[in-house]
């Protein structure tokens, strides 16, 4: 691991701040990811931020209805909220069906949407990989892709965005609540937050440096059934190769969101409209743009199978 | 001359003791156990969270104590297997994996033994779990439960039948009702 220094920040605008002012720094919350990959060296910041102390840790309800949730407030706690386990099922389920319990117990909202891609190439500095090297090129393509994205990749990088978290948020159409140095908030959509690759596959969000993720917002409830299923190599504390998350009506309509096949959470709209003739039909135009590798082809196929065992546990 | 890499002060509770370090701030809440404190209890198997050989109890909670800077815990109160219990006085958990065998070259049995006890209490507390049918519900404390919510420590002699007797016994589940219901979770997973 690479030298640094450490501060602990004390107001959200500071954290950003001192981020935003020194090139090398990095915001550290749980730290789960973080100090994985500074191991590895492949992060490594000369300066942490610990933005631990900033209080961001509580989950409120918002004047329209919904759930503001701190963006340090841990994967556990936000799966076991009373309010997110009746009204928002498909978060809770996603959350207990990721990582283990004790990098639940210290992973973070924020930190979550922000972790690195497990593509093995990333993780091995040996290969070429544009997303930690830019311009080095991106072994994965014509490497081993079993476990690599469907759709959304690019020329330049075929990494998936891990999280199972985030697929149930895209869902629920949550949004991401930030502040910069100056002091200035926005808000932005979760289907907006993580960019696709193109040719720039190391910038993966719309943050811009030293803007601090201060909270996720959840609208108030939209009903239906709850659904997130998760298909992997082993039975629990493993990597998704697809998963769905559903939101389902007893009259066969619902939205519907796909984790494990593309860099951001992968739903399409106008896919969701077709909810009611059945899942061929939705994974038809969610999936129209597909660009599997001989290797990962499956997952499209896998995708479609298990919208329709959700949409047939909905109709039992 | 090549500088001194950063180094801070850090002050945390370790089994109730005080201890006042003096850290590189690269220095992992594991490393500092190990390589500061001396209690060599806590084990490094992979480093990177993957194997849960170094969780120990942060201010109750467990954690991988490796994915963890020590500079980061200011304050907090940390157990480790040596806080648990003593060779002459072991804890019920202890006791329960020398009991049921729950282990064989032993150097997971730290952090699964501290997973463990953790686990129970969260279980208690209705953290929900994967293997629940409804997350909304409180979960049952049942072998596949315990099972599900240990898979982030690996044991790679294969002692995970015995822990999870151990686990049972300390918990107060009959095992002989919840061999049937461990093979129902086998078909749901």
């Amino acid at each position: 691991m690479k030298a640094f220094t450490y501060e602990r920040a004390r107001t959200p605008a500071a954290a950003a701040a001192a981020v935003a002012g020194n090139k090398g720094a990095k915001f550290i919350a749980g730290g789960t990811n973080l100090l994985d990959l500074m191991k590895l060296e492949i992060e490594t910041p000369t300066h942490l931020v610990d933005v631990q102390d900033l209080g961001l840790d509580r989950i409120e309800e918002t004047k329209e209805g919904g759930l503001r949730i701190g963006t340090l407030v841990s994967n556990t706690a936000l799966a076991a909220d009373r309010r997110v386990r009746k009204d928002y099922g498909v978060l809770t389920r996603a959350i207990v069906a990721g990582a283990s319990g004790q990098l639940r117990n210290k992973a973070t909202t924020g930190g979550n949407l922000l972790q690195r891609t497990r593509c093995p190439y990333f993780y091995d500095t040996n290969q070429a990989c544009n997303k930690r090297k830019p311009g080095s090129g991106c072994a994965a393509i014509g490497g081993f892709s079993r476990q690599l994205g469907v759709i959304g990749t690019s020329d330049s990088c075929i990494a998936t965005h891990p999280s199972d978290m985030a697929i149930a948020l895209r869902v629920l159409d949550a949004a991401v609540e930030t502040v910069d140095a100056s002091g200035k908030a926005r808000s932005i959509v979760i289907g907006e937050f993580h960019r696709l690759p193109g040719n720039t596959p190391h910038l993966e969000n719309v943050l811009q440096p030293g803007e601090l993720i201060t909270a996720v917002t959840l609208p108030k409830p939209i009903g239906g059934r709850h659904f997130y299923h998760k298909v992997r190599d082993r039975a629990s504390y493993a990597f998704a190769l697809v998963s769905v998350a559903a939101v389902l009506n007893e009259d066969g309509s619902g939205r519907a969101a796909f984790g494990g096949v593309a860099p951001r959470p992968w739903r399409v709209e106008a896919a969701d409209a077709q909810m009611r003739s059945g899942a061929g039909a939705v994974a038809k135009t969610a999936f129209a743009e597909a660009r599997p590798t001989h290797e990962n082809a499956f997952k499209v196929a896998l995708a479609e199978r298990t919208l329709a065992a959700l949409i047939a546990e909905n109709r039992a | 001359m090549a500088q001194q890499p950063p180094a801070m002060a850090v002050t945390f509770k370790v089994n109730g003791k005080a201890q006042a370090l003096m850290l590189d701030t690269r220095t992992t809440l594991l490393d500092a156990l190990r390589d500061h404190i001396g209690l060599m209890g806590t084990k490094k198997g992979c480093d990177h969270g993957q194997c849960g050989a170094c969780t120990v109890l942060v201010n109750g909670t467990r954690i991988n104590s490796c994915l963890s800077l020590a500079v980061m815990h200011e304050g907090d109160a940390v157990t480790t297997i040596e806080g648990l219990g003593t060779p002459e006085q072991l804890h019920p958990m202890q006791a329960a994996f020398v009991k049921h065998d729950g282990f064989q070259c032993g150097y997971c049995t730290p952090g699964q033994i501290c997973s463990a006890v953790a686990v129970l209490e969260e279980i208690r507390a209705g953290i929900p779990s994967h293997v629940q049918g409804d997350v909304g519900t409180a979960p049952e404390m049942s072998l596949p439960e315990m099972r599900e919510r240990m898979s982030g420590n690996i044991c790679r002699c294969g002692a995970y039948s015995n822990i999870a007797e151990a686990m049972a016994e300390v918990a107060g589940v009959r095992i002989a009702e919840t061999h049937g219901a461990q093979s129902d979770a086998g078909a749901e997973a």
